[in-house]
């Protein structure tokens, strides 16, 4: 990955540079609503990105990413609701739920390949959507209000909107930086190598799943905290955000902005979530157009827009 | 930079529309225009805009600038749009809300702005207790409250045990307990089923008819109540087992129930030919202004809720910086619903009637909606002593 | 005991209605390696094209024909237009693209017919309760469904065992480019199928037609259904989907009409009817879960080499 001016690169550097000057347009032109639209465009790049992290890098297609969401931000609102309001200890909570739950199905998904593992992914994110609607006490499916975003001792106000939007930009640049280091580090080449030749690396003496599993509970322990910081955006967290449509629309923003490409997953998160914000605004038949679009993307677009633009560089 | 840099570069712009503090009365309005349920979206809107007419577009001497927002029937959603309708439009006003785990998610934005919010639907029992607040009105009901009523008229007709069936979700649970507040005879049983994904009612059906019951009451809103009732027909337990319902029939899904529909008793805070002045000229006005649809309790909820702003706005003379005064009009209920006279409790929920509808044959020859009988007057909620305003 | 019975058959007849969807998406998946997320929306065409065409001929089962040959139609065009061009790609590829084709069928119904809904009402013949053992009477029309969709799992066993199209169909299940290699015009076998599949849904979507209704997104959540039953029966495997289908419909309807009452023995009254439905809308998920756990391709894998 060496650091050339090619069109690839200098989309990400005007992603860092744009995100990191938004709050600042905010202020200036007076509308916060733009912060917070992008606050929540961050928060979902971050889950896209370690979405990306298994499906892009390590060929594991999990279509029950959505779970972690609801994990992350279920540990945040119960704590929350049971009078445990400091963010020392619900975010350690949400990350280590999110872990253990992700150590679990991943230890029983990646016995199955292909479509299978894509189905039973589902099918876990559909028991932990389905016990989440049976929480009574925390709302069942009406869902649960979080009344006091996660404290921190006064090392940082939660409610206060630009230092809660840094916050999460700094978590999607962590993010992003440790996949970084992840995908160029000996564990990340094994784990690609074993989405391109399993047969190969097994043969080397590379023990695949166990290899698979640490990569997939890294990815789920990511998208937790993206689920934490969600339920503190949203001062709200609903099984809803588990739904199968919603790790659906997951998936969609990993594909579109460009599978095993470091800012792919942001690049997507941004255009589908402004898309749905414009084109609803322009008509209620948004999804008239959202959905060709989606469909033209697939057929000319290989490799998302990220793979776009590295063609354009080369054409 | 290509497509993404222009998309976001042209959706700053487009977000970045400061609102101008221009003379004039701004309302955001959130609901569900888009999906199966679009259909209930539409008719608020139809309702508040014939409202918006009969008022001639002005509140206070001011124009009325109305934003409408879609909800798409999910919590995150609909709070996320609150928060625009909050921080980049500026409204004075937000109203609509169908679905009370919208309402909940965006309950919060809207109070802590000190916007004030007219809930045109949705009645969590969390509103009327806890939750309650100074910015919080509605013009419709608490969930348990239809259902009461519906026990209520079960005890006049002498009805000895009842099986109930009604979704798993925290409306559908107030739902049964409301019957079970006020049921005086034997409850034989008590389903729940999977919502929404679940539509096919055999296995519940089956119970109920071997469970011997006198009766059954159900609570299906929308789509699922055309199914719930076909099928209650299909499986020849009409004949057999009286069916009590809450929410269930409706002017929405009367065309889709059709014959299944006739005689099976509903209880409601509005019909369609409630006899006072102002809901003969609504029910005339909007079957004229939108042919071949029919209004229903969803649209004539959001058009008191058009009527219970303008009061507001009235008031004070256009001035929507005075709140407190706005308030204490509001709470006065001064406006002439289409329900005809109510007050407001210590909770802003309507201290109101409750009136039995059945389902006849109109002129026509089409199916409509017709009162019966009034169940209960001046009903208030039970939770009102669990708010803490005064 | 007679409940029993009842929820016997409320059970098979949700399972023979789950195999007709399931049968089409896992022959144009077992074939075509396609993952069509937009065979709901051709489940959900089919109940819209039977209500327009019973309520425009009159007749109820000249409507049936019509819708029939119509969602046929639609399934050759969109194989002809859009999926054609995705064969061969990444099924992530099919993800996108198909649930790109999920909201524009939303959006295009809304538009088209509105966003109420339409009613399909059924002949007075088909209204009336037939009592089938003394003391168990059963809706006509779940019965009709259930002997119709017999008859069409029976004709596609024929089909595919016993005739040419049938060998073929097997034999792109099992090796794909076999069958290219052999001189076979493959692009007309594909849009055979693809079109067989689609008329399928569409007849599972005009069936339940009656006892739901015909509205948007219908066939959204009764597609995750079908998608767990051919991955419990194993990818391309009639024979798989038919088991899995019968499997998931019992244990759907079982599990929610005994289930409550078997946790209220061990539970208090309050705890279980809030735990029991949560508990059966997930029963199906934990069977794939612990299917998928012991045999990682299914019940029934179809290309075993």
């Amino acid at each position: 990955m060496t650091a050339s001016l090619n069109a690839r690169n200098v989309a990400a550097a005007l992603i860092v540079a744009g995100l990191l000057l938004l709050p600042l347009y905010a202020q200036l032109s007076g509308n916060m609503f733009v912060l917070t639209l992008f606050t929540r465009i961050v928060i979902f790049a971050l889950a896209a990105v370690s979405l990306n992290l298994i499906m892009g890098y390590g060929g594991m297609m999990s279509f029950g990413h959505a779970a972690y969401l609801g994990i992350g931000g279920y540990a945040v609102g119960i704590l929350a609701a049971e009078g445990i309001g400091s963010g020392f200890v619900q975010w350690p909570v949400a990350l280590v739920t999110s872990a253990l739950f992700a150590l679990v199905i991943g230890a029983l998904s990646l016995r199955t390949r292909g479509v299978y593992f894509i189905m039973i992914t589902l099918a876990f994110a559909q028991m932990a959507y389905y016990v989440a609607a049976g929480l009574a006490r925390y709302g069942g499916d009406d869902g649960l209000t979080i009344y006091k975003r996660s404290d921190f001792a006064g090392l940082i106000n939660l409610s206060g909107r630009v230092q809660f939007y840094y916050l999460c930009t700094g978590c999607l640049f962590g993010g992003i930086y440790l996949v970084w280091r992840i995908v160029n580090s000996r564990f990340g080449l094994v784990v690609q190598g074993l989405r391109s030749n399993e047969q190969r690396m097994q043969a080397i003496g590379f023990p695949a799943t166990r290899y698979r599993l640490v990569c997939f509970v890294i990815a789920g322990t990511m998208c937790g905290l993206a689920g934490a910081l969600l339920a503190n955006n949203t001062d709200f967290v609903s099984p809803a955000v588990m739904y199968w449509t919603r790790s659906g629309d997951l998936m969609v923003m990993v594909i579109l902005g460009g599978m095993g490409s470091l800012f792919g997953p942001v690049v997507g998160a941004i255009v589908y979530l402004l898309l749905e914000e414009l084109l609803s605004q322009v008509t209620e038949y948004w999804a008239l157009i959202m959905g060709p679009l989606l469909l033209l993307i697939v057929l000319f677009g290989r490799g998302g827009i990220m793979g776009l633009l590295g063609r354009l560089h080369r054409g | 930079m290509k497509s993404a840099f222009w998309l976001a570069g042209a959706a700053v712009l487009a977000l970045a529309n400061p609102a101008v503090a221009a003379d004039s009365i701004k309302i955001g309005f959130v609901s569900t225009f888009s999906g199966p349920t679009a259909v209930i979206g539409n008719d608020m809107r139809n309702s508040f805009e014939l409202a918006l007419d009969h008022l001639g577009r002005k509140m206070g001497g001011l124009p009325v600038e109305v934003i409408y927002e879609d909800d798409q029937q999910k919590p995150d959603v609909g709070k996320q749009k609150v928060e625009k309708l909050v921080q980049s439009d500026k409204v004075d006003f937000i109203a609509g809300f169908i679905w009370s785990n919208v309402l909940l998610a965006s309950l919060k934005t809207a109070v802590d702005s000190k916007t004030f919010l007219i809930s045109a639907n949705a009645g969590p029992s969390q509103l009327a207790g806890d939750l309650c607040s100074p910015y919080v009105f509605s013009t419709s009901w608490q969930n348990d409250q239809t259902p009461a009523a519906m026990g209520l008229y079960m005890n006049q007709k002498g009805v000895k045990s009842v099986f109930l069936i009604g979704p798993n979700y925290a409306a559908g649970k107030d739902m049964l307990a409301g019957v079970k507040s006020t049921f005086k005879g034997e409850v034989v049983g008590e389903e729940y089923t999977v919502w929404p994904s679940q539509l096919d009612f055999s296995a519940e059906l089956s119970k109920a008819k071997a469970s011997k019951a006198e009766s059954i009451f159900v609570f299906y809103p929308g789509a699922a109540g055309v199914q719930f009732l076909n099928q209650y027909a299909q499986a020849g337990i009409k004949q057999q087992i009286p069916l009590y319902t809450a929410f269930t029939i409706d002017e929405l899904s009367l065309p889709l129930q059709k014959d299944n529909a006739i005689g099976v008793p509903g209880a409601q805070e509005w019909v369609n030919d409630l006899p006072n002045e102002e809901n003969k000229r609504y029910v005339a006005d909007y079957r004229k202004k939108y042919t071949g649809l029919r209004p229903t309790y969803y649209g004539a909820q959001a058009y008191d809720a058009a009527q219970l702003i303008n009061s507001a706005v009235v008031a004070v003379k256009g001035d929507t910086s005075k709140k407190d005064e706005m308030k204490a009009e509001m709470e006065k209920a001064n406006f002439k619903s289409l329900r005809g006279p109510f007050k407001y409790g210590n909770n802003h929920l309507p201290i109101q009637n409750f009136y039995l509808q059945d389902v006849v044959k109109d002129a026509d020859g089409a199916l409509a909606l017709k009162t019966v009988a009034t169940i209960v007057k001046d009903d208030q909620d039970r939770f009102h002593d669990k708010c803490p305003m005064k | 005991m007679l409940l029993v019975v009842e929820q016997f058959l409320n059970g098979l007849q949700l399972g023979l209605l789950l195999f007709l969807l399931a049968a089409g998406l896992t022959l144009v998946f077992g074939i075509m390696d396609l993952v069509n997320l937009a065979h709901g929306s051709l489940y959900m065409m089919g109940a819209y094209f039977a209500a327009t065409f019973v309520a425009w001929t009159g007749s109820f089962l000249g409507g049936i024909a019509l819708a029939l040959g119509a969602t046929l139609l639609l399934g050759i065009v969109l194989e002809f237009v859009a999926l054609r061009h995705l064969y061969g790609r990444d099924h992530l590829d099919h993800v996108l693209a198909t649930f790109g084709l999920i909201l524009f069928f939303n959006d295009a119904v809304r538009l088209i017919w509105g966003p109420a809904g339409l009613a399909l009402p059924l002949p007075p013949w088909l209204t009336v309760p037939i009592q089938i053992v003394p003391g168990v009477f059963y809706p006509a029309y779940r019965l009709a469904i259930i002997v119709v969709a017999l008859a069409v799992a029976l004709m596609l066993y024929l089909v595919v065992m016993r005739t040419r199209l049938g060998m073929l169909i097997r034999a792109g299940a099992s090796n794909r480019e076999m069958i290219g290699a052999l001189g076979i015009n493959i692009k007309l076998l594909y849009t055979l199928v693809f079109g067989l599949g689609a008329a399928l849904a569409g007849l599972a979507g005009l069936m339940q037609a009656p006892i739901l209704t015909v509205q948007i997104g219908m066939g959204e959540n009764i597609l995750i259904l079908a998608f767990v039953i051919i991955v419990i029966g194993g990818i391309g495997s009639i024979r798989g989907a038919f088991v899995a289908s019968i499997l998931v419909g019992m244990i759907d309807t079982l599990g929610r009409a005994f289930l409550p009452d078997l946790l209220r023995k061990i539970l208090s009254s309050a705890a279980a009817s809030t735990a029991a439905p949560a508990l059966s809308s997930m029963l199906i998920y934990l069977l794939m879960a612990i299917v998928l756990v012991v045999r990682p391709e299914g019940l029934f894998p179809a290309n075993r080499r």
